[in-house]
């Protein structure tokens, strides 16, 4: 998993709430033996006319989003399904970091498996925020993750909570994997006395 | 220092790949085998290679393709579902960049993966052993704690030949006396799951004790395995004996000469000790365990063949007679209706739960003789191709097809209806697979679970029939 470092990207507005994971990716594409290119079917159903050409009044389809690493959206965003194929989504089209006033529970922890950073704000902020984008569309946000703070051209300095744990995590790329093998001197080490102890195992 | 308090398998195979444990996460356990199929395994490659890990241990890998592969010879060659034939094939490229053993379909060791990997010996007691599949439990049948496991954790078992695990309860389930000689290992577990539920396992590791178990073959000792996950438990446990070593001994990757002595010095370790302490004691007789048939759409509803179809209103909770209603709707039957006067569509011999060639014997000893009524379907899917050439050997497959079943190639096939082997809305079957869920064997299916000879009498009869009114059986 990639490290999360502090970064200024242009903010993508989805001003919507309560979007769901069927809507994030579609059931059509989960038959997939991939984990990667769900990206080019993220928010298929918005994001496409039927005749598959791109839906203009689609607001990631802006011209001046292109290359957003930050969503800001409305409430209670990735509520549905637990499954992993909407962060897979989110990551592999682009975005880095989403900022809401609330994430279903199960998408949150999701976000963090795949170098999400969800980043939670409260409802006055989130309107200013969306605001500045809507003044300014391509305008570009800067999240330093160390100092928990989002700041804004127009001179918003936002601190967000999270937990330590998380963030360290994040900061150093570890996903639940990266996490063991920080330890694998002793997985080393506990294979050594395993392989003395029961050497038929490795044999044929 | 010793510790001298006695101790349960469970937590003796826990201490014995207990690797580390970080304040404030969760323990991490070694992992001794990894079985593979190709529906749950191709993200985890993929993800893999996305953060270039490479596999930790390929050894410790054991694949095989059974869940998409089609039964029908001919279509074994161009498989006729291009997402199952993606899914086949990625498997094949990621076994072969990797250099893990595959049981590909061209393979003379190829069938479902619970079938094929006791085989060849590949678990022994004592071990852990993991699957991206609920029915791992199977292998509990030697004494190996063994359970399913996700996508995101066949990836990090893949790297780290570790993972994250809570620690589980322990449940005692006893089952003393004689089983009647028509009942089996399939209606023990089914009785289980009736008498203590679907959630009743939950949050534990059940082993399996009592007289009537350690009369049961191993064969008969991984079908009772294998539905441990349908009562909720994350695994199954039988202690290893006598006929567990006789099992594996001379096996391909059983261990031999000085090292079969050194494993067995071992595995005889491993029971539990005598006076170890569990969580929870659930007691049954075997002696009243009479051939059982699932009515409903869970593996708990559920009741001997010679009962009937029983109505909200005969629970007491408000749940199960909610559960109860739906059931019946999806199955289209009335309370009231004795089991045996309920006719099928359609039978099925297979799935790891009842595929091995001791299925195989029971049933056609049922089926010999018989004629399958024209308008019932009835297909026997042999476990793996070992056992089809065992069956055909004992000529197994000639009482089936002389009874005008079909004799099929192996894989999961109707157990749940990916390959293409599906019921038709509103057909109903018996079947020796282990779940009966809305839509398991293809949408609005009707799936009854039962034995091996009591899917051979219902596809001979037409109907469910208690088999112990059977003459000359
Ligand atoms: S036979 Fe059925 S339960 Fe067993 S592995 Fe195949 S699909 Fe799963």
């Amino acid at each position: 998993m990639e490290k999360y470092t502090t970064h200024t990207s242009v903010a993508a507005l989805m001003n919507r709430s309560n979007v769901d994971t069927d809507q994030i990716i579609a059931k059509q594409f989960l038959k997939k033996v991939e984990r990667t290119g769900f990206g080019q079917h993220l928010f298929h159903d918005w994001r496409f006319l039927p005749d598959g050409s791109p839906n203009p009044d689609f607001e990631l389809n802006n011209p001046k989003f292109e290359g957003a690493r930050i969503l800001v959206c409305g409430d209670n965003f990735g509520c549905g399904s637990s499954r992993e194929h909407a962060p897979w989504a989110i990551e592999d089209y682009g975005f880095n970091t989403i900022v809401s006033t609330s994430f279903a529970d199960i998408f949150y922890n999701n976000c963090f498996k795949n170098g999400i950073l969800p980043i939670v704000v409260d409802a006055d902020t989130l309107q200013s925020l969306m605001a500045e984008i809507t003044d300014d569309e391509g305008v570009a946000f800067t999240v330093n993750l160390e100092d928990q703070l989002l700041t804004t051209p127009g001179g918003m300095q936002v601190a967000f909570e999270l937990d330590g744990f998380r963030k360290h995590n994040l900061l150093n790329g570890l996903d639940d994997i990266g996490l063991t093998l920080q330890h694998t001197d002793r997985i080393d080490q506990f294979e050594a006395q395993h392989k003395q102890q029961f050497p038929w195992l490795w044999v044929g | 220092m010793t510790d001298n308090t006695p101790k349960t398998m469970y937590q003796k195979i826990w201490d014995s790949h207990f690797v580390h444990q970080e304040p404030g996460q969760a323990p991490l356990l070694y992992v001794d085998r990894h079985l593979m199929h190709e529906v749950t395994s191709p993200q985890a490659f993929e993800g893999l290679k996305i953060a270039h890990r490479p596999i930790r241990n390929n050894h410790s890998i054991l694949a095989t393709l059974d869940h998409c592969v089609p039964t029908k010879l001919s279509d074994r060659i161009n498989l006729p579902d291009p997402i199952g034939a993606k899914q086949v094939q990625t498997m094949i490229d990621n076994c072969a960049e990797h250099s893990l053993t595959l049981y590909d379909m061209q393979s003379s060791n190829n069938g479902i993966i619970h079938v094929v990997v006791p085989e060849h010996g590949f678990v022994h007691p004592g071990m852990t052993t993991v699957c991206g599949d609920s029915h791992t439990a199977t292998h509990g049948a030697f004494g190996a704690l063994a359970f399913g496991i996700g996508t995101s954790e066949v990836e990090h078992v893949m790297a780290t030949q570790c993972l994250p695990q809570m620690k589980s309860k322990t449940m005692l389930v006893k089952v003393d006396g004689k089983l009647s000689k028509y009942s089996t290992a399939k209606d023990i577990a089914l009785a289980i799951i009736g008498q203590i539920g679907t959630a009743g396992g939950n949050g534990y590791v059940i082993e399996y004790a009592g007289d009537a178990i350690s009369a049961l073959s191993m064969q008969g000792r991984m079908t009772l395995c294998n539905m441990a996950i349908e009562s909720g438990a994350r695994a199954g446990l039988v202690a290893p004996d006598e006929k567990t070593y006789a099992y594996l001994e001379g096996k391909e990757f059983a261990p031999k000469g000085a090292a079969w002595e050194q494993a067995l010095a071992y595995w005889k370790t491993v029971p539990s000790d005598d006076g170890a302490v569990f969580d929870t004691v659930v007691e049954l007789r075997a002696d009243d365990i009479a051939p059982q048939v699932t009515w409903g759409t869970s593996p708990e509803q559920v009741v001997p063949v010679d009962q009937s179809v029983p109505a909200p209103d005969d629970f007491d909770n408000e749940g199960k007679q909610i559960a109860c209603k739906s059931a019946l709707d999806y199955m289209g039957l009335e309370p009231g209706t004795r089991m045996t006067d309920i006719p099928v569509d359609y039978v099925f011999l297979g799935s790891c739960t009842n595929s091995r060639i001791e299925d195989f014997r029971a049933a056609a000893e049922v089926a010999k003789g018989t004629r399958v009524p024209d308008n019932i379907t009835a297909i026997a899917v042999p476990g793996s191709y070992q056992v089809k050439k065992q069956a055909e050997e004992e000529g197994l497959d000639k009482i089936f097809t002389e009874a005008g079943w079909e004799w099929r190639e192996p894989g999961c096939s109707m157990c749940l209806a990916m390959n293409g082997d599906q019921l038709q809305p509103g057909e109903r079957c018996a079947s020796t697979s282990n779940r009966n869920f809305e839509g398991r064997q293809g949408k609005g299916g009707r799936t009854h679970l039962v034995s091996p000879a009591m899917a051979a009498a219902t596809a001979a009869a037409g109907h469910f029939v208690d088999i112990r009114q059977l003459e000359n059986h």
